[in-house]
């Protein structure tokens, strides 16, 4: 099933005079997990506040085509109404934070109270969140008592407790230790196999290449490519597109090590290994 | 340059954060790295004097810190805030990199004249009458850098430096660090980009839970397999490739993995 239909998206934010999306389309499969890469300012963000709303209801601005969330048009339903289908995670957790909540617990009910869901539930849902994102010894903390990383889960936390069929995440683990980072993406992978639907924007090549199902490159607003990492990875002129392979494709490029059969470069540490077949293979 | 001795911090009593910490931070460009929590940033606090250490000395350039006010260790340490929003207040992109500066009482034109060097640097030029809060987060991490920079003390250090940095902005500011080290400064940083501590700093220390349990050249560090996994760290993506080939050598750029494979291949 379709669960996003992105047409010819075409946005400029208010006073700006460049379109911050240009033309963009594109469909995504229920419970796909999508990767967004591209450098700073090519429209990942914007994509991103696109698919709940925020993009063009509470930035305004002009806006063409369309985006189509679970059969929604955005452009027709409230940021309200889509809230209830996507949830979206920011790039500053501190952003997030509803600043009227005394401990990390409540903030995570925040969204739910809004939601009008029942005492019991919210408990469920809660320690649920808490749990997967590790982050139960410090529910009774004051949220601005975190440390960036800690923030960060909470921030992903208190929209995963809302249940949305739809995640949208920039840059969810830029203040998170490596193995933080790792436990986020397979938390996150989790929810992609139960049948939620991913969105993630993220400069961790190496990350992008082991959990996306297809990646979406974007430069100056525009599609560059949707396509599989390999294929994306493989391309020659990424560096035109100010993104960088992940470690092990750049290695396997500059030694010419294809994968057996294919004309796709790995992308992913095991995938290098078989190929430049180490001594202790 | 710096000299900790016996060095303990506490925020709550019997909740020790730092314990007996020992090092002596010369002139290398030195990486601090460990888990969150493992003590990074109230290490770096309190060399800035912005804590007061418990137990322990804490010396730089010969100066006891204790002694020292927050406002005379700015003018030989700087500290990049992880969050930009923490250090941002002016609202023009030129004035808050001068005001570090003017603050110090270096004089109008120096100020303007440092300012300018920090922010062409960063590739910031171009924006000096923009409101700092009306760039994306990567330009306010850049800003803050600049920010820092102009400052011109002895050491810098930088928190979280690569965050929300892409391919250009990394390039950028391993430029930063570059010139700053052939500036003779003592360049540091807490990072958990493990691929950027690889191809920019000599020294690498690993904190975990308060103490320091490795410390020393990076290649050594990133050798350390066993040591690291206890302090929850892994090794850069390239070395982790030469570990699982079998591969003796500890790799730490992609250019020296790639040189070896080619000459291993020409043997």
């Amino acid at each position: 099933m379709k669960k996003i239909i992105v047409e010819n998206l075409k946005y400029k934010y208010p006073l700006s005079e460049k379109l911050a999306l240009n033309n963009v389309s594109f469909e995504i499969e229920q419970g796909e997990f999508i990767g967004v890469i591209g450098r700073n300012l090519s429209g990942k963000s914007t994509l991103c506040q696109a698919m709940v709303g925020l993009v063009p209801h509470f930035y305004k601005g002009a806006y063409g085509g369309k985006v189509i969330i679970d059969g929604l048009e955005v452009r027709n339903y409230s940021i309200a109404d889509i809230s209830l289908k996507v949830g979206i995670v920011f790039q500053n957790p501190f952003t997030q934070i509803t600043g009227s909540k005394m401990t990390v617990y409540e903030e995570i009910a925040f969204g739910l109270e809004n939601l009008g869901i029942s005492r019991a539930e919210m408990i469920n849902r809660i320690d649920f969140a808490l749990n997967l994102l590790k982050i139960a010894p410090f529910k009774e903390r004051s949220p601005f008592d975190l440390s960036g990383g800690q923030m960060q889960r909470m921030a992903i936390a208190s929209i995963i407790a809302m249940k949305p069929e739809i995640i949208v995440l920039d840059e969810p683990t830029s203040q998170l230790d490596p193995e933080g980072s790792e436990e986020v993406f397979r938390a996150i992978q989790d929810l992609s196999k139960q049948g939620i639907t991913v969105i993630l924007a993220e400069h961790k090549m190496e990350k992008m290449a082991e959990f996306c199902n297809r990646i979406l490159l974007l430069d100056d607003g525009k599609v560059v490519d949707f396509d599989v990492p390999e294929k994306v990875f493989s391309r020659d002129d990424l560096g035109e597109h100010g993104v960088n392979a992940p470690v092990y494709t750049r290695v396997c490029k500059a030694l010419n090590k294809k994968k057996a059969g294919t004309n796709d470069y790995p992308v992913t540490l095991e995938e290098a290994v078989r190929v430049l077949g180490g001594m202790g293979l | 340059m710096i000299t900790v001795s016996n060095l303990s911090y506490a925020y709550q009593k019997g909740n020790p954060v730092l314990i007996d910490i020992h090092l002596n931070i010369d002139q290398r460009s030195t990486a601090i790295i460990g888990q969150n929590g493992a003590g990074k940033t109230t290490f770096v606090k309190l060399l800035k004097g912005l804590l007061k250490p418990f137990e322990g000395e804490v010396f730089i350039q010969n100066q006891q810190v204790k002694n020292r006010t927050a406002a005379e260790l700015a003018k030989i340490i700087g500290l990049v805030f992880q969050n930009p929003n923490d250090q941002i207040f002016k609202n023009k992109v030129l004035d808050e990199v001068m005001f570090g500066p003017l603050n110090m009482g270096i004089d109008k034109q120096q100020a303007t004249e440092n300012a300018m060097e920090a922010l062409e640097m960063v590739g910031l030029h171009d924006k000096l009458d923009m409101n700092p809060h009306d760039l994306s987060l990567s330009e306010k991490k850049l800003l803050c850098i600049a920010s820092v920079v102009a400052m011109d003390t002895n050491i810098i250090i930088l928190d979280e430096p690569t965050i929300a940095q892409d391919y250009q902005g990394k390039e950028t500011i391993k430029k930063v660090i570059k010139t700053l080290k052939e500036k003779n400064k003592l360049v540091m940083t807490i990072i958990h980009d493990m691929d950027f501590v690889a191809e920019n700093f000599e020294r690498t220390i690993v904190f975990n839970e308060g103490k320091v349990i490795l410390d020393g050249d990076t290649r050594f560090v990133f050798a350390q397999k066993d040591i690291l996994k206890s302090a929850h760290v892994e090794a850069p993506e390239i070395t982790k490739l030469g570990e699982k080939l079998g591969y003796r050598k500890t790799f730490l750029t992609i250019e020296e993995f790639i040189d070896y494979k080619n000459q291993e291949r020409n043997l």
